[in-house]
């Protein structure tokens, strides 16, 4: 006969160790290192970091060496010790012109001041396996880049655009602090402020398909790369017993500044409009698809017809999140047997009826 | 913040109150909503029970049960009638709460106009004016295709002649738990950010027609185990020949009748 089944906690308990052995994997390799990771797996330690809304590389390591090497389970790690974090403050805004740039391209301009600089880049490479890697050798060292006279001055090609006018010019900064998705939550329509954070965190494969779809038709922005850089800024922070910035340390950036479809009007001469993308650490990927979403979000603003997915902020918004789509998909595994208790109980009336109804339709025509 | 939003959904019975829920060390979607409101409450003389599924050892119930154990030092139980708050997915208990207690739900999504209006922006416009024609076409459009209403969990509810409100994916055979309870009853949504509350003894309607009024589910054969009628039940399946059982889908409602002497008379059907 049956026994309610009992035990759970000594079932969990056995699971997460299990979970613990098979982390490790086989003993007689080497245990990966937080710093290896950190140091070798750069890219997804940097988007952990970006889908954690945290700059922290050695935690997000090891939030990928607990989550064995999946994100989004890193992410939520990171999400979750940062959720604990006492706030004290905001930073001054950085300032990216100023950025140490160690890669930065443009597609509008052959040449610009502070030049085309390919930086540590996957572009360009063959994509061949590399055996030679399996054989664990040394690297050759890279070239030292010859000195450029404006190494120094990399300003940004929305500013030269903005020079002549040609680019809508950046909000100016009215002073007004900005709104944090994280402590409060978002009120629709959400400002640009709250959007660009929202997408700044959203899962890559979710902005990127966004982004791609509006490539494809669903809210074209006819988009050209103004310009991408990488590099590291200085974050500043001004306490309020002290009244000046102190500089706190440094971080790696990549922004993307999309320069997108011209508009005008009767009364204002054309101009081109921006998408804007920023992260944590190195991914272009990221970045360049957050300016193509944050551009088809701005539709409403500049007038242009909301049809697509991409074009609609409660769409957007309330699905870009990794850790909340992860959550609710994943909670489909729990169980669920009261409500399917009761749906049962509705078909199977339901059956009776139909055919209790079609044996009496089939007697009467009878 | 968290009791501010509460305080404000008790005095706006059925309202959703907007919240800036935080991430928790547990996946959105098992919880989240509930354990931060529980954890809001939460006073050193507490005890707290948690089920899921109405039973207390489903593992989710076990891994919440435990993070409070471990994180707030808390007294737990299984006993409804020991607990001064219970967190629970999916069901009420059939021990009939009593004042003093705290229902705290989870809940997925606590728009119960989100099927027919996916837009926050429309929804909370239809709740401001009390627009709620598209959950009775929708209701009506169930009779007419099908004969019944066809929603059997998360029914909508009407509470305190205002507000119409999703009860949680409860099976509706719960709902009519919810009217006049002496119990407070919170709702937590953590991923979509919202809290609600129906404060103790406030009437909750379950949405129906004169000529198809609101009707519970019946079950056919009581309880295998303890002999409970008029009850929940899972239906096990004990082979594959189609034997099946029903038991109590509330463990601590059987196991308290068991230990009273009721005997079920163990058949499969």
């Amino acid at each position: 006969m049956y026994v309610a089944v009992k035990g759970g906690e000594a079932a969990i308990d056995n699971a997460h160790r299990l979970l613990a052995e098979a982390r490790r994997g086989d003993p007689a390799v080497p245990e990966l290192t937080v710093a290896q990771i950190r140091a070798q797996m750069a890219l997804l330690v940097d988007r952990v970091m970006a889908e954690g809304s945290l700059y922290d590389p050695d935690l997000a390591a090891l939030a990928l060496k607990q989550a064995r090497g999946d994100v989004v389970e890193a992410v939520f790690l990171v999400r979750a010790y940062r959720t604990t974090l006492p706030r004290f403050g905001a930073s001054t805004p950085v300032d990216t012109g100023a950025m140490a740039v160690a890669r930065r391209i443009s597609a509008t301009f052959k040449d610009l001041p502070g030049g085309q600089v390919l930086g540590p880049t996957f572009d360009y490479t063959h994509r061949l396996i590399d055996f030679a890697l399996a054989a664990e050798g040394t690297v050759e060292p890279a070239a030292e880049a010859e000195p450029r006279d404006d190494a120094d001055t990399c300003p940004r090609v929305t500013d030269l655009l903005t020079q002549d006018g040609l680019i809508e010019p950046s909000p100016p900064d009215d002073g007004a602090p900005a709104g944090d998705l994280t402590r409060e939550p978002v009120d629709y329509p959400a400002d640009r402020a709250l959007r660009l954070q929202a997408l700044a965190r959203g899962d890559e494969g979710f902005v990127l398909g966004l982004g791609y779809s509006t490539q494809r038709g669903y809210g074209r922005t006819h988009p050209f790369v103004g310009e991408i850089r990488v590099g590291d800024v200085a974050v500043e922070f001004v306490p309020e017993e002290l009244g000046f910035a102190v500089p706190l340390g440094r971080i790696r950036l990549t922004e993307c500044q999309m320069v997108t479809q011209f508009k005008g009007s009767g009364a204002a001469p054309p101009q081109f409009t921006r998408g804007y993308g920023l992260t944590f650490g190195q991914s272009e990927r990221k970045a360049m698809a957050m300016s193509l979403v944050d551009r088809a979000l701005r539709a409403e603003e500049l007038g242009e017809p909301v049809t697509s997915p991409a074009q609609d902020q409660e769409f957007v918004l309330a699905h870009c999140d990794s850790l909340q789509a992860t959550g609710f998909v994943e909670h489909l595994k729990l169980p669920h047997y009261v409500d399917f208790q009761a749906e049962l109980e509705l078909v199977r009336r339901l059956r009776a009826e139909f055919f209790r109804d079609s044996d009496s339709m089939q007697e009467a025509a009878e | 913040m968290i009791r501010r939003a509460i305080l404000k959904a008790i005095a706006v019975p059925g309202y959703q109150v907007p919240f800036a829920s935080r991430e928790m060390p547990m996946p959105y979607g098992w919880g989240t909503g509930g354990v931060q409101v529980t954890a809001a409450i939460l006073g050193r003389a507490d005890v707290l029970k948690v089920i899921d599924q109405g039973a207390d050892d489903t593992t989710n119930a076990v891994s919440i049960r435990r993070f409070f154990a471990r994180t707030s030092g808390i007294a737990t139980t299984t006993r409804t009638t020991e607990a001064t708050i219970i967190q629970t997915r999916h069901r009420i208990p059939e021990t009939p709460l009593r004042e003093g207690q705290t229902l705290v739900y989870q809940v997925p999504i606590p728009e119960p106009l989100r099927f027919l209006e996916p837009r926050e922006t429309e929804t909370r416009q239809l709740h401001a004016l009390a627009e709620y024609g598209a959950m009775h076409v929708k209701l009506y459009e169930d009779i007419s295709r099908h004969g019944h209403i066809a929603t059997t969990y998360a029914y909508p509810v009407e509470v305190a002649g205002r507000y119409v409100m999703d009860p949680s994916p409860t099976p509706k055979f719960d709902n009519p738990k919810m009217d006049q309870s002496p119990a407070l009853q919170l709702f937590g949504a953590g991923r979509e950010r919202r809290i609600y509350a129906v404060p103790p003894y406030t009437s909750v309607r379950s949405l129906d027609f004169e000529d198809h009024p609101f009707r519970v589910q019946q079950f056919d054969q009581p309880c295998a185990l303890c002999g409970a009628e008029g009850v929940y039940l899972d239906e096990m399946l004990l082979d594959d020949a189609g034997r099946r059982m029903f038991v109590c889908s509330d463990t601590d409602h059987c196991e308290g009748r068991r230990a009273d002497g009721h005997v079920g008379t163990g058949d499969a059907v």
